[in-house]
């Protein structure tokens, strides 16, 4: 409870520190560059002045927090990538030799290609099918509040929950988890899912996908609202079924959309890290890249080299992405 | 939405399908939330579906032993509840583990010198001996009861008076709080200036915004925590402290609140700022007396978003933060729990919703918002 306190202390001196910035600042530039009571010249240069120092004053903490917190340690990373374990002493390309003759990384990088096929794809699929069903029956709100609910947990607690329908007991014994249980019902044999070499990764990805479908479909369902009904009448006069409609009307009116929920669940796999971490901690080749990078940071005391390139690794996958991303962005900032 | 398909036969497939998909997804939780409910020694013997219906159990257990007896006439008497007053019927008994079913409830059973056993479905039983009963333990009795289910709070009582998880609950909430306000005020100013202010290279830097927000958290890991060492060497203190957490997760936080606030604050009406320009009003003013009350549903919108990310996160807690026990958080603790304690389900169980239970409260509070933050932050 104390510790509560002083965060909430912390937490007050921390705004006030932000609010005394902005308004400090304000104040101190309109008291250097008055605009008002002055001879009509003075006011035209301090106006001018002002409006382009002040951009500026409201961008600052910002500007200084994404440069230290983000961009910088892009550059350093690269740089880190050329030197050995504590970051000292230059190794040339010996970080990327080592890493592309590791075979845990060959592995990751297999699986993680296997999560982005697998689970944006799914995700997308679902979230689909989920959002355009549930905007037919009245109970649709409700269906779509359970389903997206996942969302708001976290991949340990996920993980917790999953422990339980995946748990494993040998042959004969009382299962308690509710898939082998099902497969025992049926007169199958208990399997121990999460040390299934190759299969076991499908399994940790049904989590995720768990998790993100709520997304898709939150947004796909607000996309597939704003289809102009006029195009889907036509198409009901000119006779085609509903089958016809949802792939040849609906869908490709929301194809934009449906690029932003796969890139966006995209980003999220290619930083998955915690289920893999709490589920199998990469046993059993269900390693991937941001687990394989955490280890490293901390291994025998850590290995900044090693992480630095595996971090760079996923860097260059994602990059892609934000190159169209920040294309997209232009287009439409030249539309406003 | 297609008004024609209403009145077909698909709708039913459409409901039960919708219905069937509802269950998949909300059985893994719902078990989860059972079994947390369930006795302890219980959980790892049976499946927590089980707990639903009334199920069989076949049981040994102990009477009272010999001290408690009472003479009644000429016969020493032991009386009990095998049940322990817990409800539930029991169907048959046995005096020995060669027949622990032999005899149906409420029958009197002799054993040996005119010993008798009696016991009820309601779990009373009734030892009566000629001779007094002799040894340190109560007799065996074994059982076939049919049980209600039955559920405990003891997995929760357990698991929030240990001070391991009562104390990563308030150091969960003293990193939460804090890396939620933060941003948001740094970022609703950058935003304001992204959006009506005019200066050369703003459109760089929303590009740069919006590169940044795909940059992999995973890049700035070993940057800063070099960095973050690099600061503690130099001031003589920890560099695992809860102002560098705040602050590591307001930069990261930062792309994604100034995006989302720039996006819902371009689209305010341009005529309300224009007209205070007009009158006068400095930028400052106008951010502050028009721009911040506006854009209220956008602010609450980023700090749900914060909120569920800064409480569920693991990875950033774990590189700054550490897991010493004052620093500890509740993701971090919960995944200690399951590497260490293999078999205590119920300590598992009862942790585990014990830290989605908040997240899991705002996200049915304040839907509204996360879903039009959703909206803004990826359809535009």
């Amino acid at each position: 409870m104390e510790q509560l306190a002083s965060a909430l202390v912390y937490m007050v001196i921390g705004v006030s520190v932000c609010a005394f910035y902005f308004y400090g600042s304000n104040f101190l530039l309109d008291k250097l560059f008055p605009t008002k009571n002055r001879a009509v010249d003075i006011v035209a240069r301090n106006l001018r002045i002002t409006t382009r120092i002040r951009p500026w004053l409201f961008l600052g903490p910002a500007i200084v927090f994404l440069t230290f917190y983000l961009f910088y340690p892009v550059v350093d990373s690269i740089i880190l990538s050329f030197y050995g374990r504590a970051g000292k002493e230059f190794v040339g390309l010996s970080n990327y030799s080592w890493l592309f003759g590791n075979d845990e990384f060959l592995e990751s990088f297999r699986n993680n290609m296997m999560w982005l096929v697998v689970v944006p794809t799914s995700a997308t699929f679902l979230g689909l099918v989920i959002a355009s069903m549930t905007d037919r029956i009245w109970w649709g709100n409700i269906a779509k509040t359970l389903i997206f609910m996942p969302m708001a947990i976290s991949f340990v607690g996920a993980s917790v929950i999953w422990k339980f329908i995946y748990d494993y007991q040998s042959a004969g014994n009382t299962q308690i988890g509710l898939l082998n249980a099902i497969v025992v019902f049926f007169g199958g044999e208990p399997q121990n899912w999460i040390s299934m070499p190759f299969w076991n990764n499908f399994f940790l990805m049904v989590i995720l996908i768990w998790i993100q479908t709520g997304f898709a479909m939150v947004i796909l369902s607000a996309a597939l609202r704003g289809i102009p009904d006029e195009t889907i009448e036509a198409a009901v006069l000119d006779g085609a079924n509903g089958i016809q409609i949802f792939f040849k009307i609906m869908v490709p009116q929301i194809w934009g959309t449906i690029a932003v929920v796969w890139t966006t669940i995209t980003i999220l796999v290619l930083k998955v890290f915690d289920i893999v971490l709490t589920m199998t901690n990469g046993q059993w080749d269900t390693q991937v890249l941001a687990n394989q990078m955490f280890t490293w940071m901390f291994r025998g005391g850590g290995d900044f080299g090693r992480g630095a390139v595996i971090a760079l690794v996923i860097m260059v996958l994602v990059t892609p992405i934000m190159v169209w991303n920040i294309r997209r962005a232009n287009q439409e900032m030249e539309g406003h | 939405m297609i008004r024609s398909s209403k009145r077909s036969p698909l709708i039913y497939l459409t409901h039960a399908t919708v219905l069937f998909l509802v269950i998949l997804w909300t059985i893994p939780t719902a078990g989860l939330f059972i079994s947390s409910l369930r006795d302890k020694d219980q959980l790892a013997v049976s499946g927590w579906w089980t707990a639903l219906s009334a199920s069989t159990h076949m049981v040994v257990d102990r009477a009272e032993p010999p001290s408690s007896q009472v003479q009644e006439g000429d016969h020493f008497v032991i009386k009990g509840n095998i049940l322990h007053g817990q409800s539930g019927k029991i169907s048959k008994f046995g005096y020995s583990s060669l027949h622990p079913q032999a005899y149906k409830a409420g029958e009197v059973v002799s054993i040996r010198n005119g010993q008798t056993m009696q016991v009820m479905s309601n779990g009373d039983y009734v030892l009566s001996s000629p001779t007094k009963w002799l040894g340190r333990n109560g007799k065996r009795i074994f059982y076939t009861a049919e049980m209600p289910p039955h559920f405990t709070l003891s997995n929760y009582k357990e698991v929030l008076g240990a001070d391991g998880l009562g104390q990563s609950f308030i150091n969960s909430l003293t990193v939460t709080i804090p890396a939620t306000v933060i941003p948001i005020l740094i970022a609703a100013f950058a935003a304001y200036a992204l959006a009506w202010m005019r200066f050369p290279g703003r459109a760089i830097l929303v590009a740069c915004v919006v590169g940044l927000l795909v940059v992999p958290l995973q890049m700035s890991l070993i940057p800063l925590l070099k960095s973050y060492n690099w600061i503690g060497d130099l001031f003589g203190v920890s560099s695992k402290t809860y102002v560098g957490i705040w602050l590591a997760h307001t930069g990261f936080g930062l792309p994604l609140a100034i995006y989302l606030l720039r996006n819902y604050i371009v689209g305010l009406p341009r005529e309300i700022i224009e007209s205070a320009r007009v009158d006068g009003a400095s930028d400052f003013d106008i951010f502050r007396k028009i721009i911040l009350p506006l854009s209220f549903p956008a602010l609450a919108s980023f700090a749900i978003f914060q909120f569920l990310w800064v409480w569920n996160d693991l990875l950033v807690a774990m590189v700054f933060l550490g897991t010493s026990p004052d620093h500890i958080v509740l993701t971090a603790q919960l995944r200690q729990l399951m590497g260490s304690l293999g078999g205590d389900w119920g300590i598992l169980t009862a942790s585990a919703f014990v830290t989605i239970i908040i997240p899991l409260c705002v996200f049915f509070g304040l839907q509204r918002f996360l879903v039009r933050g959703l909206l803004a932050g990826s359809v535009k």
